[in-house]
């Protein structure tokens, strides 16, 4: 420490460990790319960062309940402060959450976040994917990251699935009892599987371990890894900005990561934490000790999973009990069609990127978000889909509407069957009509001015509106949008004479093309043209 | 970032084809640019800056109150303690003080450090350019001869013998992995069609743990039952109850409209399995007027006076009966397991 070089000037003690750090990790280039790095701003940009703070959430509460949790079934009695079920027998699973709810000091609060952080992380990711699709942020060069981002989202669900059951009370008990039930419809390996599953027979003495190691291990290490690309793959494509005055496809305008964007996404942690926080002090959420230890022969009524589950439910509710038997075997469609088409829901927003880019041809890189107005075949398709989900998630919780607006079951099961297959066209064609809508009104405004609410006498008597004019900001805004044109099929005879028929494929490709970007899809903006037309006009008023 | 230096030709040609900094003059649409900077009462008012200040250290402040504040509660409340709290009603007073202090706690940082980043912070916009992700051509050339380069000194593609071995090795090892998984559980054999029930065991009541006779059962309600000789402390209680949960009514005979039903049952009782055909919930509501039971789960209704047939709901068969008579000692009992496997469909059903 006090050798004769150190009487050299030294450096501060922080730049001395950035040093050493750069010598081994080269941290100082890393920084120079993205310190300063450029962050656009806008309220709908949060919703991925409230997914990534709720995951954080996530993870360290449930390191800390994994020191209290016993992820076994043995049976034991219960001795634990809680009175109404001293005595009682259960699996060591159940004693131990109790046990974490009632003499952990805090250890209720814990468990209250984690589950609480865990709908608001899977709610989250639904909204964030609504946003990056409405926006058309999932175009090139982002449909990778939007594929792991759909990843993410489905992972959640059954990380989400599989933490629910390890309390094994008598709800997720009922829930797990229903996997074992769809899975038991699987043709051929059903049995199997289940077996396979369950170390034997349901319940069996294994699910809970074997569930504990896929919640606490395989799934969230799978999520993390899939977590990193996908915020490297942000900060490697540079965030999307709206179409507005000096931004272009070419620049990413906005404020530097350091200081701005860093204190408000690190206070943003904060304030979703401490929300979350005292959420979990206020709210109860799955009190275990009100429904007790599952047996599988007991139930508790209005028994429902946990959100995110719920359209699952809604498709199992719903469908007709069909079985066929044939040659001694038994097709279970009532539980097997559901099974199939819980993963099509999903998958259905999945793909619809790639059919898009497919179906316009544009092979560009797309930086400036679209407004939804603006995008009229995908808003709609976006908005059906959503006509669809929620149709199943009514369906999930039938009994509770049933009962709550005093309706028949056999009311709202018709209603939901025919809605799975009207309710999502009624919304494609309505959403639709609405985008048409917004971009008359946005055409009238550039070419006549917003509505100043101010009312003025004409000589001859007439009243009429006072239109301001627009900045020339407003004008760029909502004018800087493209409108693609549909794809035309290649002439049936080149210019050289030869024969050339199209493909099944690339026709297809055209007509939906056209039913894209056709006649009637959009509203032609309003040209330069038509604007000093009517602006000259507007001074002999 | 590696993508800084490539050059703007491989842009697609047709990038950014609406951008207004280029159009031509006069476009009434055109990009004016980036707005200028609007000053902020803060950037101008020294007074205004210093109230900023003063509110984000006075949150800061709150924060580290509200965290002494959750020390406090979790030394000196005790675990079992309920108040109550309007509108929630009586909950945990640690949960609930644990709760909002680390609350606040965390609130205030965050809305410390938002109002700093607002007020405070420099907020004039820049801009960053964008380049293209794909590389440029003579990047790609270079990584394609690279690739050839290396895959012609692995002889790779001549040497089609080692090439194919490879592959047959890589394709056989994860074998290994599959087979290992084979004793995740026993095979299905005959499991799912047997269970507790055998032919003379008596019918226990679920609450008195006693054998049954047939004047314990009362129109009108459910009763439940497990078989004789099983234990709530055996080990594999939940496997046997998950099958041999069993449900009775006592009807009219005249009301049986199905004749196997009469047959199985033993002075108008009939026994039927508790667990639902659908995917397995425990059935638990009865409705004595129309001899309905309900299926909690997915509200799939069945007809216990016609063969527990489905008559609602998304279950795909009948609930299995248990035949029984009453014994010479005047009890209910079984007289064998079964007909058919009980709970949800499967395959090998049938
Ligand atoms: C663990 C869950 C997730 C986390 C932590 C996460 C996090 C983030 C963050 C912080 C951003 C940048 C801010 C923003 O645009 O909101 C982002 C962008 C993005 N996310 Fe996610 N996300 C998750 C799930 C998803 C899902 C489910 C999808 C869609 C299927 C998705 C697709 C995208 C895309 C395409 C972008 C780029 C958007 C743009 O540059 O405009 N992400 N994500
Ligand atoms: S399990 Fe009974 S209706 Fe679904």
């Amino acid at each position: 420490m006090s050798t004769a070089a150190d009487n050299r000037r030294k450096a501060p003690a922080g730049e001395r460990v950035a040093d050493w750090a750069d010598g081994r990790l080269g941290i100082y280039s890393l920084a120079k790319a993205n310190m300063r790095k450029i962050f656009p701003d806008h309220w709908s940009f949060m919703l991925g960062e409230v997914c990534l703070y709720s995951f954080v959430i996530i993870i360290m509460t449930g390191v800390y309940l994994t020191l209290f949790f016993h992820p076994s079934m043995t049976e034991v009695t219960y001795h634990g402060s809680y009175v109404p079920l001293q005595g009682m027998k259960m699996s060591e699973a159940f004693a131990s959450t109790m046990h974490i709810s009632f003499d952990v000091r805090g250890g209720l609060l814990i468990r209250q976040i984690h589950h609480w952080a865990a709908l608001i992380f899977v709610a989250a990711m639904l909204v964030h994917m609504m946003r990056v699709f409405f926006t058309g942020a999932f175009r090139k060069p982002r449909e990778v990251n939007w594929l792991f981002g759909f990843l993410l989202l489905v992972l959640g669900m059954f990380t989400g699935f599989t933490g629910y059951s390890l309390p094994d009370d008598l709800l997720s008990g009922t829930g797990v009892r229903f996997m074992e039930g769809a899975i038991l419809s699987i043709p051929i390996i059903g049995t199997y599987v289940s077996m396979f599953l369950f170390g034997g027979e349901f319940p069996g003495a294994d699910f809970v371990p074997r569930f504990f190691s896929i919640h606490v291990l395989l799934l969230p290490g799978i999520m993390l890894g899939l977590l990193v690309a996908h915020l490297i793959l942000v900060f490697y494509h540079k965030h999307t900005q709206f179409p507005g005055p000096g931004r272009t496809n070419k620049n990413v305008v906005g404020m530097p990561l350091l200081p701005v964007y860093m204190a408000k996404a690190g206070g943003f942690f904060f304030l979703v934490f401490g929300l979350i926080a005292a959420l979990a002090g206020l709210a109860s959420i799955n009190p275990i000790w009100a429904m007790g230890p599952y047996r599988p022969d007991q139930v508790s009524t209005g028994a429902q999973p946990d959100w995110y589950m719920g359209f699952s439910e809604g498709l199992i509710r719903v469908m007709p009990g069909w079985e066929i038997n044939v040659a001694g075997h038994t097709l279970v469609l009532g539980v097997l069609i559901p099974l199939i088409i819980f993963p099509l829901v999903l998958a259905a927003i999945a793909v619809y990127p790639f059919i898009e880019s497919w179906v316009t041809g544009d092979k560009r890189e797309h930086h400036l978000l679209d407004r939804p107005r603006n995008a009229p075949t995908r808003t709609a398709f976006g908005v059906a889909w959503l006509t669809w989900y929620l149709v199943l998630l009514v369906g999930g919780g039938n009994d509770l509407w049933a009962t709550h607006f005093h309706l028949s079951i056999n009311t709202i099961t018709w209603f939901v069957r025919i809605a799975f297959f009207v309710g999502p066209v009624v919304a494609f064609v309505a959403t639709r009509r609405i985008c048409l809508g917004l971009q008359r009104r946005d055409k009238d405004k550039v070419l006549h001015g917003r509505e100043s609410g101010i009312i003025k006498r004409l000589p001859h008597g007439e009243f009429v509106e006072v239109h301001e004019p627009l900045s020339q900001e407003q004008l760029h805004t909502l004018t800087a949008h493209e409108q693609p044109k549909p794809l035309e099929l290649e002439p049936e005879v080149d210019e050289n004479g030869v024969a050339r028929k199209a493909g099944a494929g690339q026709r297809l490709r055209v007509k939906l093309s056209k039913g894209f970007y056709g006649e009637g899809t959009h509203i032609p903006k309003a040209t330069a043209e038509e604007y000093q037309e009517i602006t000259s006009g507007h001074g002999h008023h | 970032m590696s993508s800084q230096d490539i050059p703007e030709e491989t842009l697609p040609s047709k990038q950014g084809e609406h951008e207004g900094a280029v159009a031509a003059a006069g476009d009434p649409f055109a990009d004016p640019g980036i707005p200028p900077h609007e000053p902020r009462i803060q950037d101008i008012d020294e007074r205004a800056a210093r109230r900023s200040e003063r509110v984000v250290a006075f949150l800061f402040v709150l924060s580290m109150l509200a965290t002494v504040g959750f020390i406090a509660a979790y030394v000196s409340l005790p675990v079992d303690k309920n108040i109550f709290v309007f509108p929630i009603g009586h909950i945990s007073a640690l949960n609930f003080s644990l709760g909002l202090t680390l609350g606040v706690a965390l609130f205030c940082i965050g809305a410390g450090a938002v109002h700093w980043a607002r007020t405070l912070m420099s907020d004039v916009e820049v801009a960053d350019d964008r380049h293209p992700i794909e590389a440029a051509p003579e990047v790609k050339a270079k990584v394609m001869a690279d690739f050839a380069a290396g895959a012609e000194e692995s002889g790779f593609g001549r040497r089609k013998l080692i090439r194919n071995t490879m592959f047959g090795a890589l394709a056989l090892v994860p074998l290994s992995g599959v087979v290992l998984l084979r004793d995740l559980g026993p095979l299905p054999g005959t499991k799912l069609r047997k269970t507790a029930w055998s032919e003379g065991k008596m019918l226990i009541n679920q609450n008195t743990q006693l054998p049954l006779r047939p004047e314990d059962i009362q129109v009108g309600s459910l009763t439940f039952a497990m078989p004789e000789g099983l234990k709530e402390e055996d080990e594999d209680f939940q496997k046997q109850i998950a099958k041999a949960a069993l449900m009775i009514v006592r009807l009219r005979p005249e009301n049986i409209k199905d004749k196997r039903e009469l047959d199985w049952s033993a002075d108008g009782i009939v026994a039927f399995s508790k667990i639902c055909t659908h995917v397995g919930c425990p059935i638990s509501l009865y409705e004595q007027q129309t001899h309905h039971v309900l299926c909690p789960c997915h509200q799939s209704t069945f007809d216990l006076s016609d063969g527990g047939r489905v008559i609602f709901g998304p279950a795909g068969h009948a609930l299995p009966q248990l035949r029984i008579k009453v014994n010479d000692k005047g009890y209910l009992e079984a007289m064998g397991d079964f007909a058919e496997p009980v709970g949800p469909a499967f395959w090998e059903r049938g």
